[in-house]
């Protein structure tokens, strides 16, 4: 994989109308429980859809089951509320038929990581030009509370009464083994979810973002450390690419690598300065992995975009061998594919 | 007819035949589902007509020389319009002990039996599990029932190819075109369509010049060895089939299903798009498919079979033809994908290449034990269209019909093709394009009065399709309401929209043609088949008939829904026999659709009928000496009607086994 800089957003042709967020919201109720972490995200992408310039008539949400997967509905624009786990192959088949449709997956952690595993795993590593949103809630919603795949250990819920005794996934830690060429982080109710979701849409290929998404009802105060607006500074690092690491509300702390290349917590000032951080680079591979393994109360949790290279999407590389064939050995016809084979004449 | 340079011994007898069915038979290394095609090819161009029958193990490369790694491909050619494979064999072609083993008792009585004698010494016999010192070529057993000729064809291939240069490894590889040689002598095959066979493969494509050289040397030297010989009595002629006369190929079924689909997208200026995911015996749909980009067509591999599903899904809901293929226990991972391409009414194609089941089963091995499966498999009331191609050919046919369906009737199609049909193959009479007929897929593009789910009056919903401005809607998996398609739980609703999905697929009935029996309109009997069934029971019908029995045979090429007058024609016939290569799917719906006390021949041996089993079969209807009982299933080839009692069955295998028959 070579990188690249990011692509430039693409701008809404002249002659359109430019749309608003209002523009995109459906005439279908919001169904979500008062509350929940999904109001906020789908505000946002609404705005960030709007702003990209795209169509509605061109573009397409598909996802899965589950709280989130209820997405589609309240957009105003094509939409596929599919079965479980499936959205990312669903909106493969979409992206191969029509690659000019902005196609967008919404999933969640027992949809996207759990039931649907498989599936995010082969779409990011093909790198079919999506953009994955996965609402990490830490829990099962719409079944009422069972531990999820990125459930902590020992979380007591309906299905382990005496504390889950699995381990838990770090989901962007899963899509960069993945080969995905964009993965991100990002917060339901943080102020940075706009500006990662449009340089999502912005990318070509398999963008991922996880979304910390608070359940109110079944796993409320979840993500509290990275949301306390008191708090929360101390326990998020906000990556900015050629940026060094530093966070904290006074932006006295920075991550520092060890001479055993481990990352560490530093306070700026005793000895240390910003020039002594780990400086963000999103297209070093190694450096995305470590931030995606560092996770609270060890270490702030990064926020923004981990890693992004530029590589050619999937259903790109498959149209052009139709015309590298068509090329090469001329465009079939019906009459050449029935004259196909070993063809013998009987007199 | 006879390869340049040979001068044809004058004096070897020749014998006209009208058919003859040979098979070859050897290790799975040993080359013989190549040696079988190339006859094939020679055969179909020489004007026979033909039918074939590749067997082959699951494994790629079981342990060489033992009875589970043999690998056989059987022909039937003739100066005769043939619809099967053939029952017995009247030329064997053993390449090992192995080989012998497993085929022999399908020779018939005075028979051929060429053997490669070289590789019939201890450790292979041992190997084919034959006892010690105990040598079949030896034994009188078979030398006096068959006309058994032992070949060195390992030694004499090494002969002649000593000069190549060639490894001995690479030298044995060209075995079985010296085998072939020998057989195209004995009848009387030209040698020309395998050597440009051979050239164009290993010279041209493989850039492997000296392969082909070898490969064609040996190929002749197998033909001069039978010409120079005295060993062979006589050659065989097998005149020109009396076929209309136009263009032919020849073609298996899953080489004409790949051809059917592009050619419906042609026919629909559509794009073919197949996800599928590996699985024997379906992959070669996916392969053909993948070397045909210049038709536009995209494949897409999928992680797996589900994958491959929703993919499927995705692809018609941006507008195209969305085609997936598979076999049975693939067919179970699309279960849960294909009902929501059933909610959401979604035109696509799903084609099932049935094997042996349940669960891996035999999976190079053919049956017909997935219908229920394909009918009823789903949760819900979940009603599919389900079409089954009766010959190689007709999966061409077929294949265009389910894309005709599905995108006039905005549904998803399931075709249940076989083992049998999709590795067969027979000569295909290629039509011209302007033959077929062709049909307009339509989307809407006007706002105003769109709705999702209105129906036109097939109760097809229009396929609109993103890229539309205006149309923006949403669809999924949960209950539509009926017109808006916006998620419902209304109780009239679901109610109103299960019976609308099971009106719109019995509403397909209107383009599937009545059911015309094959013989007479009525009779004594009428034998009720479906999908690749259908060259045996038509062979073993027409015997029937000849003999002057009041039978006819009808065949379902629609199973859901099924054709307007079926319950019609049964009514004409006093019995009905229902043969199925599982153990009654079709008598099922049959006794329950139509209240007929239809009587079933079930086999599940892995291996298509036999003629002569449903010729007894029909013997015992009609001369009522059925019984009561609703099925029959053959038995080591016979129809048995003293064993309906599993335990005695299960008492004389094990008093067999004790008596130690090892070999045989």
């Amino acid at each position: 994989m070579t990188t690249a800089t990011p692509n430039a957003p693409t701008s809404p042709a002249s002659h359109l109308p430019v749309l608003t967020a209002k523009d995109f919201a459906s005439d279908q109720d919001v169904r979500w429980c008062p509350g929940c972490g999904d109001y906020a995200i789908l505000n946002q992408v609404r705005k960030v859809v709007a702003k990209l310039g795209n169509r509605k008539e061109s573009t397409v949400f598909v996802s899965g089951i589950g709280c989130s997967s209820r997405f589609p509905y309240y957009m105003e624009t094509y939409g596929f509320h599919s079965i479980h786990g499936r959205a990312p192959a669903l909106a493969t088949g979409v992206k191969i038929a029509n690659p000019d449709l902005d196609v967008w997956v919404v999933t969640g952690d027992g949809d996207g990581l759990s039931i649907g595993g498989n599936h995010l795993i082969h779409t990011l590593r093909r790198n079919v030009n999506l953009k994955i949103m996965l609402f990490n809630n830490r829990i099962y919603g719409l079944t009422k509370g069972q531990y999820s795949p990125t459930s902590e250990e020992g979380k007591k819920t309906p299905s382990s009464p005496m504390g889950s005794i699995d381990m838990p996934l770090s989901a962007c830690s899963v899509a960069l083994a993945s080969e995905a060429s964009f993965v991100a982080r990002a917060i339901d109710v943080d102020k940075d979810l706009p500006n990662i979701l449009e340089q999502a849409g912005q990318h070509k290929g398999s963008a991922f973002v996880e979304i910390y998404q608070d359940c109110n009802v079944f796993n409320h105060h979840a993500f509290e450390y990275a949301t306390n607006k008191d708090s929360k500074e101390e326990h998020l690092v906000r990556l900015e690419h050629g940026k060094p690491m530093v966070f904290g509300k006074n932006k006295d702390k920075g991550i520092f690598l060890d001479h055993r290349r481990k990352p560490r917590v530093v306070e700026l000032g005793k000895g240390l300065t910003e020039d002594d951080l780990l400086v963000h680079d999103m297209h070093d591979e190694s450096l995305a992995y470590m931030l995606s393994r560092m996770s609270y109360p060890e270490f702030p949790e990064p926020v923004g975009v981990l890693y992004r290279i530029a590589d050619d999407c999937y259903e790109d590389l498959l149209t052009k061998q139709v015309t590298d064939a068509i090329e090469s050995r001329g465009e079939g016809t019906l009459e050449s594919l029935l004259n196909s084979g070993e063809v013998y004449e009987v007199a | 007819m006879a390869p340049e340079g040979s001068t044809v011994n004058k004096q070897r007898p020749m014998k006209s035949l009208v058919s003859a069915v040979i098979r070859f038979a050897g290790d799975s290394g040993d080359g013989m589902q190549l040696a079988g095609t190339q006859f094939t090819d020679t055969s179909a161009i020489v004007g026979n007509d033909v039918a074939t029958l590749p067997d082959y193990p699951a494994e790629i490369r079981a342990p060489a020389g033992t009875v589970a790694g043999v690998s056989g491909f059987q022909i039937n050619f003739a100066s005769t319009d043939i619809h099967t494979p053939g029952d017995r064999v009247n030329a064997l072609i053993a390449m090992n002990p192995a080989a012998f083993k497993a085929h022999i008792e399908d020779v018939e009585q005075g028979g051929i039996v060429v053997v490669n004698e070289d590789e019939f010494e201890k450790v292979n016999l041992r190997k084919a599990g034959y006892a010690e010192g105990y040598n079949p070529l030896d034994d009188e057993k078979y030398t006096q029932r068959f006309q058994v000729y032992k070949v060195p064809i390992t030694r004499l291939n090494a002969e002649s190819l000593k000069d190549t240069g060639m490894g001995s490894k690479d030298i044995g590889r060209c075995k079985n075109m010296y085998a072939l040689g020998l057989i195209y002598w004995l009848y009387e095959r030209p040698l020309d369509t395998t050597e440009k066979y051979l050239t164009d493969y290993f010279a041209k494509k493989k850039k492997l010049p000296q392969v082909a050289e070898a490969n064609i040397k040996a190929l002749r030297a197998g033909f001069y060895f039978g010409e120079t010989t005295e060993m062979f009595a006589s050659r065989y002629h097998i005149g020109k089939a009396a076929v209309s006369s136009g263009k032919y190929r020849k073609i298996t079924g899953n080489e004409a299903i790949a051809i059917g689909l592009v050619a419906a997208g042609k026919l629909c200026d559509k794009q073919i798009i197949f996800c599928g995911y590996p699985i024997t015996p379906a992959s070669t749909i996916l392969h053909s498919l993948a070397g045909m980009r210049n038709y536009g067509v995209k494949t897409f591999q999928a992680e797996d079979e589900i994958a491959a599903m929703a993919a499927t899904i995705g692809v018609a809901y941006a507008g195209q033809i969305g085609v997936t293929g598979t076999s049975g226990p693939g067919l179970c991972l699309k279960s849960e994908a294909l009902n929501l391409a059933i909610m959401t009414e979604l035109p696509l194609i799903v084609v099932n290449v049935q094997r042996g089941g349940p669960s891996t089963g035999l999976p190079t091995k053919t049956e017909q034990s997935d219908l229920l499966q394909a009918l009823w498999g789903r949760n819900g009331d979940s009603p599919l269209v389900v079409l089954a191609p009766q010959s190689p050919a007709d999966c061409f046919d077929i294949a265009i019909e389910a894309v005709r369906i599905a995108t006039q009737h905005m549904l998803p199609v399931l075709i249940l093709s076989d083992g049998y049909l999709a590795n067969g193959s027979e000569p295909w009479r290629v039509p011209s394009a302007d033959s077929l007929d062709k049909f307009e897929v339509k989307h809407p593009t006007k706002s105003e009065g769109f709705h999702t789910y209105t129906r036109d009056d097939k109760l097809a919903r229009p396929w609109a399709i993103p890229g539309t401005p205006e149309l923006q809607h949403r669809i999924g998996g949960l209950e539509k309401a009926h017109i808006t398609g916006n998620v419902s739980y209304d109780d009239e609703n679901h109610q109103l929209m299960t019976e609308l999905r099971a009106a719109k697929v019995a509403r397909v009935a209107d383009d599937v043609p009545a059911l015309e029996p094959h013989g007479d309109r009525s009779g004594d009997l009428l034998v009720l088949g479906w999908g690749g069934t259908y060259g045996t029971i038509t062979t073993a019908v027409d015997r029937a008939r000849a003999e002057g029995k009041k039978v006819s045979a009808a065949h379902l090429r629609y199973l859901n829904p099924l054709p307007k007058n079926l319950g019609e024609v049964i009514k004409r016939f006093k019995k009905v026999l229902i043969p199925e290569l599982n153990t009654g799917q079709l008598r099922i719906i049959v006794r329950g659709k139509f209240l007929v006390d239809a009587r079933g021949l079930n086999k599940v041996q892995g291996k298509p009928f036999l003629v002569e089993e449903i010729t007894q079969a029909i013997d015992l209807m009609l001369e009522n000496k059925w019984g009561d009982r609703e099925f029959l299933m053959p038995h080591h080839q016979a129809l048995s009607l003293d064993d309906q009692d599993l335990n005695a069955r299960l008492a004389a295998i094990s008093q067999a086994a004790s008596h130690g028959e090892s070999e045989g």
